[in-house]
């Protein structure tokens, strides 16, 4: 699963086409990088705080097997059933064993997208499950039986008039509006209901402080306190990498998600779980299991630049900032993480061979980089999959290594060295360029830059001839 | 099976360890400011509004007063509390008569009251404390005050002792111990539910509370 | 990444790094950035064996022929410890934080951070370490900005462009919406993603027409040949000017 065969350039051309899905995109994330400035006005008090988070949070990476044993540990200690999965695969078989042990058949679901990287639903569902999304974006989308097209604001590329479509065609009795509080209020009724009834709940983890065995969600809307706190049983998901030391790391990583996510100061709930209902507790979960996925996160972790990749806090800033994700939207990635840091995970979770595109998809322009709370080197990460794609040197160590290799680039970029390291050749091609650069048959690269350009000129004279001529001193 | 994945993927973090250097830059760096106690009240109050929760700050002696005026403007019919929480007695002996909702003691568990509960207008709830820095409000639910209550009735009511209103969130987990007794459920708490998802359109009341009324007691 | 940069006093000799794209296909615009800084009352030193920084091979993930080249670079550089002044924000950015990146772990790491640390953007260099005053003889114009990405995030030049600009008494320069979006360039991903460039030039384009601007001025001419040509080839009448050159041309009348 997720490494369907991916027609990047068929989806860049279709997304690129629709004229309404780019004005969507464009005014949701110019409004959210507005929102993030207002709300982190002080660069020297954010650059402080993205200090602490990027210590806090490559503090765990460096202590990562220690930390995850004593989650483990107190988890266990508080009442929580900690499960181990090294696949996706074995992930969905332990949360269906969950759901048949309790004869459930009826999950609510707050918002994951491990579980999306699991995809658990389509899982479920096969297995004669339902699986109901209650994040209201991810509700919509699951109605139209779409992926999310953004990790945080998963229907970002829907306007209001698609939602009230999208709710008239599926959900019974409910006339079209395209009245906002009218649609909140239709999904209101519709799954306060689905909470009511549900059997298990799932959520994902957004920190497990790994000091107290707590597993810490932040959300706005509720459907996650609901999922957590109504059903009898509790189900969480995690990357192995959402482990933080203690408590006392927490203050400025959430701080920075929550304004980098959706532009606030504080989201309206952080939920914080430490163990199920006690005795004598009227309410929660009788049982909490938490599921750990790998998933190819460990072999992140044996590489120095690439463990960076496991500091992501799922922020989804990079995303709003980035002019690639702007213009073609979430989908045409075809990965359950697009944008920014979908280009450096996608490509290590499902191998260069199918997702080792998506790397190419940037001018690495470093927005993403200047922006992330956590300060991952993104365009650096990107570069790096991009020469592990081709992997001249025979040393990759990304799943996939070298599924790019072929003659004619590597023949290509061994005559730009010689021309560009050898003097005498440098200044022959030059010269030749000058004299006949016009003259070049309008092929390959060249005809992908004059479809929206004119071609390149070059000048009679190079700046080596000009200033040789003006007597510049050359040494 | 699982057992077994566990311990591949220890052997796979352990290895790591030999590969990459420890280092790991210093944090500790970014602290939000500390208030004094009118600057606290003022700050979370502040905070608290941005996000559409309305709070009053009145002396201590007045709630009564003051929540059976919003119940009587919301026409509320139905309010549930803790039975056995601090200020349970006073609920029971000020909120009643002509106008005022009937009260309904979360006294069981959720199994048998939620049909009831996901019903009713108004639940209220004790708080912990506040946080200023973000306009926070510290739940921890425990047997006397379940974890619905602020979460299923359309309006959640809080009292809030002035008192114990911290400056940051930092402050407030070391004064308050949380490393050594996190409960349950410790929540945070800052205004109604809400959500943007629909064309980044703010909207209140999607799953939980539609208001959030805060009465910081001094 | 942008970083303050410690600025040399008493600048008497720079060494100029030309860039292979100046070299080939705007060496006016490189020349005007000579023609700056011996205004400046500094001596020039162009050496002849210098030719690309590199970066298209390292973009492209082409690691170890990057590498080769920016030895070569390095070692035309080496005769003196004079700073080296770039008509590139994106080739500075390169030299300045890149190769140490690229020779991380390698026995020659130390000479060439030191190598980088002399690497300076040329309008930077003009304002903040050589405090030029300009005086301008043209005629009143209306002039917008793009900054390279890495003029901006990599090299912290923009603020000194503008500052230059601004000495220009007769130039109104107007601010581009979205000043801080990439327009597309990206060397070879212009040719890899041809359509989602194509996209983002377009875009640029619009914003620039908005301004009703004149001319477009830049400090990088990957930059200008990617919205210049884009515009020539929809028949847009904006003018595409490196910073230098203009400069060079506004104070000579």
């Amino acid at each position: 699963m997720g490494s369907q065969h991916l027609d990047f350039t068929a989806n860049v051309t279709e997304a690129l086409a629709d004229r309404q899905l780019r004005a969507n995109f464009k005014s949701a994330l110019t409004g959210l990088m507005k929102k993030r400035v207002a709300v982190l006005p002080d660069a020297a008090e954010r650059e402080r705080m993205r200090d602490d988070a990027e210590a806090a949070k490559r503090k765990a990476l460096a202590k990562l097997p220690e930390l995850l044993e004593r989650l483990e540990r107190k988890c266990t200690e508080n009442g929580i059933i900690v499960h181990w999965a090294e696949t996706t695969a074995e992930a969905n078989e332990i949360i269906l064993g969950i759901m048949r042990s309790h004869d459930a058949t009826k999950l609510v679901k707050g918002k994951s997208m491990v579980s999306e990287e699991m995809h658990l639903n389509h899982f479920l569902e096969t297995h004669g499950m339902e699986a109901l999304e209650t994040d209201l974006g991810e509700f919509i989308i699951q109605l139209n039986h779409e992926p999310p097209s953004h990790i945080i604001v998963p229907a970002v590329h829907k306007n209001r008039q698609q939602v009230g479509r999208i709710f008239a065609d599926n959900l019974e009795g409910i006339p079209y509006t395209d009245v906002v509080e009218e649609l909140n209020a239709i999904a209101r009724k519709t799954l306060r209901e689905k909470f009511r009834t549900g059997h298990v709940g799932l959520s994902g983890v957004n920190f497990a402080v790994a000091e107290t065995g707590t597993l810490v969600l932040v959300e706005n809307e509720g459907n996650g306190r609901m999922c957590t706190t109504v059903p009898p049983v509790h189900v969480a998901v995690m990357g192995l990498e959402k482990v933080v030391e203690s408590l006392s790391d927490l203050p400025p990583l959430l701080r920075l998600l929550t304004a980098s996510a959706t532009g606030q100061l504080v989201t309206t709930y952080v939920n914080c779980i430490t163990s199920p209902r006690k005795d004598g507790e009227r309410d929660g979960p009788k049982e909490i299991h938490l599921v750990i996925l790998d998933n190819g996160r460990s072999r992140m972790l044996a590489d120095a630049q690439l463990r960076r990749t496991l500091q992501c806090i799922r922020c989804g800033t990079c995303l709003n900032h980035c002019p690639v994700y702007i213009r073609i939207g979430g989908h045409a990635y075809g990965s359950v993480y697009p944008g920014p840091i979908g280009k450096i995970l996608t490509p290590q979770i499902d191998g260069l061979a199918d997702k080792g595109v998506l790397a190419t998809a940037s001018s690495l322009c470093n927005a993403c980089e200047e922006v992330c709370p956590v300060r991952i080197p993104i365009p650096g990460i990107i570069r790096r999959m991009r020469t592990e794609a081709y992997d001249e040197k025979g040393d990759g160590v990304v799943k996939g290594h070298g599924a790019k290799k072929n003659l004619l680039e590597t023949l290509v970029w061994k005559g730009w060295e010689l021309t560009y390291r050898i003097p005498a050749l440098n200044r022959f091609v030059v010269s030749m360029l000058g004299r006949f650069g016009d003259k070049l048959p309008n092929v390959g690269p060249l005809k992908a830059w004059t479809s929206v350009r004119t071609a390149p000129r070059f000048a009679p004279k190079s700046l080596h001839q000009l200033a040789k001529e003006e007597g510049i001193r050359h040494e | 099976m699982s057992s077994t994945a566990r311990d591949r993927i220890f052997a796979r973090l352990h290895a790591a360890r030999t590969t990459v250097s420890p280092y790991v830059p210093q944090g500790g760096t970014w602290q939000a400011p500390m208030l004094d106690k009118a600057q606290r009240i003022e700050l979370l109050k502040k905070r608290m509004e941005t996000v559409r929760s309305e709070v009053h700050v009145l002396p201590e002696a007045e709630w009564p007063a003051k929540l059976a005026e919003l119940l009587k403007a919301r026409e509320a019919t139905t309010l549930t509390y803790g039975h056995d929480a601090w200020f349970g007695g006073t609920l029971r002996s000020k909120i009643k008569g002509k106008g005022m909702p009937k009260l309904v003691p979360y006294g069981e568990n959720v199994e048998a009251f939620r049909d009831e509960l996901f019903g009713i207008d108004v639940g209220i709830t004790s708080t912990l404390g506040g946080i200023a820095e973000n306009g926070t409000l510290i739940v921890w639910p425990t047997p006397q005050e379940p974890r619905l209550l602020s979460l299923v009735p359309t309006v959640h009511v809080a009292l809030l002792k002035a008192d114990t209103i911290y400056s940051t969130l930092a402050e407030a987990m070391r004064e308050m111990r949380w490393a050594e007794n996190m409960p349950t459920n410790a929540l945070l708490i800052s205004g109604p539910s809400k959500t943007a998802d629909i064309e980044m359109t703010l909207a209140f009341g999607v799953h939980g509370p539609k208001e959030l009324i805060v009465l910081v007691l001094e | 990444m942008a970083h303050t940069f410690t600025y040399p006093r008493d600048v008497k000799t720079v060494y100029y790094f030309g860039t292979c794209l100046v070299d080939m296909s705007f060496p006016q615009a490189g020349m005007a950035g000579i023609h700056l800084l011996r205004r400046a009352g500094v001596e020039v030193v162009f050496p002849q064996e210098q030719s690309c920084c590199g970066q298209p091979a390292y973009n492209s993930g082409f690691l170890e022929e990057a590498r080769a080249v920016a030895r070569a670079q390095i070692k035309a550089f080496s005769r003196a410890d004079w700073p080296i002044v770039v008509p590139s924000g994106s080739c500075a950015g390169m030299m300045r934080h890149h190769y140490p990146e690229m020779f991380a772990n390698d026995p020659e790491y130390f000479d060439v951070r030191k190598f980088s640390e002399r690497i300076f953007e040329l309008g930077d260099f003009l304002h903040n370490a050589l405090h030029v005053r300009y005086e301008d003889k043209g005629k009143p114009v209306k002039v917008t900005w793009h900054s390279s990405c890495h003029a901006m995030r990599e090299m912290g030049a923009t603020a000194a462009a503008k500052a230059l600009i601004g000495q220009l008494s007769n130039v109104e320069l107007v601010e581009i919406e979205r000043e801080y979006e990439c327009c597309g360039f990206g060397g070879t991903f212009s040719i890899k993603q041809p359509e989602i460039s194509a996209a983002m030039v377009a875009d640029k384009i619009e914003d620039i027409r908005a301004t009703g601007a004149s001319a477009i001025l830049s400090g990088d001419c990957g930059c200008l040949m990617n919205i210049g040509g884009a515009m020539e080839h929809k028949g847009v009448p904006v003018a595409p000017r490196h910073l230098a050159e203009f400069i060079w041309e506004r104070i000579n009348g």
